[in-house]
């Protein structure tokens, strides 16, 4: 009897009637031929690999994590919950121990959505991985967590729900801003000033193939982890670094895929992005299944692979070695680096233009946070959608101080009803979320 | 009238029916080192007197290819396999004749490497040299492009003397499961043919000549002809005899439980409106995992005969059998012994069932009323325990689509339908601790073969159509058609209830009265840059499993005759 050598879950959801629109790469037929590959393949026969129907999520998981412009059911589809329910779902079945590791197979993506929502971006309306992990730290206590998001693009709004919290390592590797949506993760972006340096960007440049990504990896991603310690390891498993891939231009393969989740052990991974639905997923996919179940992927490859062809060239190597270089020079200075940034400012600003690529709206944000050595530090977000919505949403940390909850507070009580529609509170100190506006 | 014959581990039985109920009903013992001397005695004495031409059919339930499966009697047999990249096909190795030879077929149907016919030929060489003679040809995602097990077919020729390809024996995605499922049909293939051959030609020649047909796992039956090029399908077919044999007597707009308990086991199966739960890829055999389809049943080790131990001040039933009941002559103590204690059933010697149930007493250290009533409570709590299980794990079975995961109702019984020797005693306990209505099959000791008497032939297609590469198939009939590329999935569904009707009058349905049922139908449309380049559409169709048409006055007067049995609260 074939027997996986690591007991892995599975959910594979993939939403067969839900599409962006008919014609989006995010539509009915994205999972259709890995659906065919994993079966003929006959993987969830093998002993071991245990199939789990998705749960829901419920509306407090998602408002763990979101402020939802103008509400929740406004940016949410019956899809979402179930998508982040299908991360949340293994991710139980992982701290539960009924498996040793999880994947979620599953859609829609969720890594471009940020802390506040007004509506879709980069094919994303909610964060799948940041639901999942706010909820199994609430529901096991689990503190240290370490989310390493290998999609081609950057994971913008991962980056955002955790750029102030020490203790989310949250490292992306992608291709550089410069060439590819959404324009971000450079080496310079490290994180807010209560938690320079557990925000890390790996910018590739294109055509980097699995010599480069697995490079960074192996000399940059593993030595990190190591030494932050995380009590679990998250794997953004986005595919689109594949080299088939029609909106990226890396050069990454189903061997890669499976050798970096070889390397990087992830407890959990959840799929992303990637849109070579033919000749990328079905492969990667699988080697992805067989890699966490600890089983031999090596006869594993894509109809035309041909590693001659997606050679990296040696310039692309060298700058892969002086990004990798220069990451680990940061991180190696995080301490130094975040005296020189907070200075003596006990609060700090933030202003941004967020754009929605999917819905088209232009967001305007101004983030204060205030500046703590023992926690997260309170934050407050001034946002306002062009011809929509502008809201007001604290945010107070999960192991907040008492300064920083009283300034929440304060934040919150003091705030006008009649400048904003709608004012938000998300107490992660005391679990408690609720909202006030002039209506009610 | 129509013969229905189960072959059961200790005795089989056999009905006849006609239009006016149970005309007769017989056991026989069954002798496993023979089951063609027991099938045919079933047969003679059951026709003793009546007119062999007023024999409609005989429909056999038996034992004879899982026997074999199961304890390894097959011959060798040849397997050439072309997997091309995926999970290496070393893993699935059927045994020494096993053989894998070049090409590959990508998840569309597309040819990526050709086969070598070359290196067929030298494989057919060496497996003729071997003295094999019967062979299962089997390549990846065969059922969306069969050509390359056809060309192998075609270099093997007629050197052997049966060629099994896997397209041709499931039409679903799972190539382990193709390879296992093609390989016991090659296996069993002889064993099968030979045996009812030896049935219908000694049945001539005793002037006995009636049409005979073969009970499937999944509840239908097939006619003996058309068995011979899916003779795996034969398999495991007894609890599906059982659960056929309670179709009559189930609501027919409510979830049911069928429990059929044995002296050994108990299997367990789900009617959801009178129509019985089908597993959803297949059965699972002496280690093989396959593609035959099946009801959903499960079996435990708790029957009346299971041995009663007392372990560690704990009683443990089964999941052996010694023997019969102690009150019988038995081994060692029995539910069954526990039951004749406590007045719910009787027969045997009683003081022999009282001798028993003091061993179990003694080592519980209470007195003989409490040890039976523990034991009866135990074996009904065990049976009631796993079939929640078995309602949980069908509760929990993924699904693919936004509307079936919110829309998806639960499966929740109301009622339970007991069979088997023991089923009216056992009722009385399960009546007790489930909040289930209890009922217990009229003629429960021969429901069974009530059951394969009754059933319907059933049978699947699963068609696949691509409108971009403009072909349609249904591999498993043999099937591809060009279509245009305006082909939609309303033509997908009319083709393929078009290939099952005539299949299943091919495999011996009945014209007049053919219950057909669309299972999936799905279509995609595929768009590669900004267009839509053409439609995926996928379309599974099948003959719902159930009894044939005109089964009710039947079912009727079996019952008029018996009343239908309620357990006594």
């Amino acid at each position: 009897m074939l027997r996986a050598k690591n007991r892995t879950g599975l959910v594979f959801f993939p939403a067969f009637d839900w599409a962006i629109s008919p014609t989006h790469p995010e539509r009915e037929e994205r999972l259709l031929y890995t659906q065919d590959q994993v079966f003929e393949e006959g993987l969830l026969d093998i002993e071991g690999i245990i199939e789990y129907k998705p749960d829901l999520v419920t509306k407090k998981d998602v408002q763990r994590v979101h402020f939802c412009v103008p509400d929740l059911w406004a940016v949410m589809t019956e899809s979402h919950f179930i998508s982040a329910g299908g991360a949340k779902t293994i991710a139980m079945a992982v701290m539960d121990k009924q498996v040793e590791r999880g994947f979620a197979l599953v859609r829609p993506p969720g890594h471009h959505a940020n802390r506040v929502v007004h509506g879709a971006r980069g094919f994303c309306n909610v964060n799948i991985e940041a639901i999942m992990v706010e909820y199994i730290r609430k529901a096991y206590g689990v503190n240290r967590v370490a989310i390493v998001d290998t999609d081609c693009h950057h994971g913008d709004g991962t980056q955002d729900i955790y750029w102030h919290d020490p203790d989310t390592l949250f490292i992306s590797i992608h291709q550089d801003g410069r060439t590819l949506y959404p324009g971000s993760g450079f080496l310079s972006e490290l994180g807010g000033p209560n938690a320079v340096g557990s925000t890390i960007n790996i910018p590739l440049p294109p055509n980097t193939s699995g010599e480069g990504i697995l490079h960074a990896i192996r000399e940059v991603v593993l030595p990190i982890l190591k030494e932050f310690q995380p009590e679990i390891v998250v794997n953004s498993a986005g595919q689109d670094n594949h080299y088939s891939d029609p909106i990226t231009n890396m050069n990454f393969s189903a061997q890669g895929y499976a050798e970096l989740t070889t390397l990087l052990k992830p407890d959990i991974a959840v799929l992303e992005g990637g849109y070579a639905i033919e000749g990328a997923l079905p492969y990667v996919n699988a080697g992805i299944i067989l890699a966490m179940a600890g089983m031999d992927y090596s006869h594993l490859r894509e109809p035309d692979f041909d590693p001659v062809k997606i050679r990296q060239s040696p310039e692309v190597s060298r700058w892969v070695h002086k990004t990798c270089d220069k990451v680990l020079e940061n991180w190696h200075q995080r301490r130094h680096l975040a005296e020189v940034v907070r200075g003596d400012y006990q609060l700090m600003n933030r202003d941004r233009d967020i754009y929605y690529d999917t819905d088209n709206i232009h967001e305007h944000q101004q983030e204060i946070i205030r500046v703590c050595d023992s926690c997260g530090g309170a934050l407050k977000i001034d946002s306002a959608a062009l011809g929509m919505k502008h809201i007001l949403a604290v945010h107070i940390p999960r192991n907040a101080c008492e300064r920083c909850r009283k300034q929440g507070y304060q934040w919150y009580d003091s705030a006008d009803t009649t400048h904003y529609d709608k004012i938000y509170l998300q107490d992660r100190s005391g679990d408690v979320i609720t909202e006030k506006s002039q209506a009610t | 009238m129509i013969i229905g014959l189960d072959v059961g581990g200790t005795h089989t039985d056999v009905v006849l029916l006609g239009i006016e109920g149970l005309v007769r009903q017989i056991k026989v013992p069954t002798n496993s080192s023979d089951l063609f001397a027991t099938v045919l005695t079933g047969l003679e004495k059951i026709t003793e007197g009546i007119d062999p031409a007023r024999i409609s059919r005989a429909v056999l339930s038996t034992t004879l290819t899982t026997n074999r499966i199961v304890q390894g009697r097959i011959p060798d047999v040849g397997m050439i396999v072309s997997a091309g990249p995926g999970m290496d096909p070393e893993l699935f190795r059927t045994g020494p004749h096993y053989h894998t030879v070049a090409g590959a077929i990508d998840h569309r149907g597309r040819e990526i490497t050709p086969i070598d016919a070359g290196q067929v030929l030298k494989v057919a060489e060496n497996l003729k040299n071997n003295g094999i003679r019967y062979v299962g040809v089997v390549s990846k995602f065969s059922v969306r492009n069969p050509a390359h097990e056809v060309a192998i077919g075609d270099l093997l020729g007629d050197r052997f003397e049966k060629v099994f390809l896997g397209h041709r024996i499931a039409g679903q995605l799972n190539f382990p499961r193709r390879i296992a499922t093609t390989f016991l049909n090659a296996s069993v293939y002889p064993v099968h043919k030979d045996f009812f051959e030896a049935v219908v030609n000694s049945l001539a020649k005793k002037g006995l000549s009636m049409p005979i047909r073969i009970l499937k796992p999944d509840g239908g039956n097939m006619r003996f002809d058309a068995s011979i090029d899916h003779p795996a399908q034969t398999i495991l077919s007894g609890p599906a005899a059982s659960v056929m044999g309670s179709v009559a007597f189930a609501p027919k707009d409510e979830v049911c439980l069928v429990l059929d308990i044995g002296g050994t086991t108990t299997d367990m199966a789900v009617l959801v409106d009178g129509v019985p739960l089908l597993d959803p890829i297949g059965i699972s055999i002496g280690g093989h995992k396959t593609l035959i389809r099946s009801l959903e049943t499960v079996s435990i080790g708790v029957g009346g005969d299971s041995a009663v131990r007392v372990v560690d001040g704990k009683i443990q039933i089964g999941p052996d059998r010694l023997g019969m009941a102690m009150a019988y002559g038995g081994p060692v103590p029995t539910p069954t012994d526990a039951m004749f204690l406590l007045g719910i059933g009787d027969g045997g010697d009683p003081h022999k069932a009282r001798e028993a149930i003091q061993l179990v007493a003694d080592a519980l250290g209470t007195d003989l009323q409490d040890a039976a009533n523990r034991i009866f409570k135990q074996a009904c709590g065990t049976i009631l325990d796993e079939a929640g299980s078995m309602i949980d794990r069908i509760n929990a079975k993924p699904v693919y689509t936004v509307h079936e995961l919110w829309e998806g109702h639960r499966l929740q019984p109301r009622q339970i339908l007991v069979l088997g020797g023991p089923a009216p005693w056992f009722a009385k306990g399960l009546e007790r601790l489930s909040e289930s209505r209890v009922t217990v099959v009229p003629r429960w000791t021969v429901a069974n073969a009530i059951g394969a008497g009754l059933a319907r032939t059933t049978c699947e297609v699963t068609f696949f159509a691509d409108t971009e590469q403009k072909v349609a198939s249904a591999p498993e009939e043999n099937f591809t058609t060009v279509i245009p590329s305006t082909y939609t999935k309303e033509d997908a569904i009319e083709a393929t209830l078009d290939l099952l009707r005539r299949k299943a009058i091919a495999r011996g349905a009945n014209p007049e009265h053919l219950e057909l049922e669309v299972i999936e139908a799905m279509s995609f449309n595929m768009v590669r840059g900004f267009y839509t380049t053409g439609r995926n559409i996928r379309v599974t169709a099948q003959v719902k499993p159930g009894l044939i048409q005109g089964y009710d006055p039947i079912a009727e007067k079996i019952m008029d005759m018996n009343g239908v049995c309620h357990a006594a609260r």
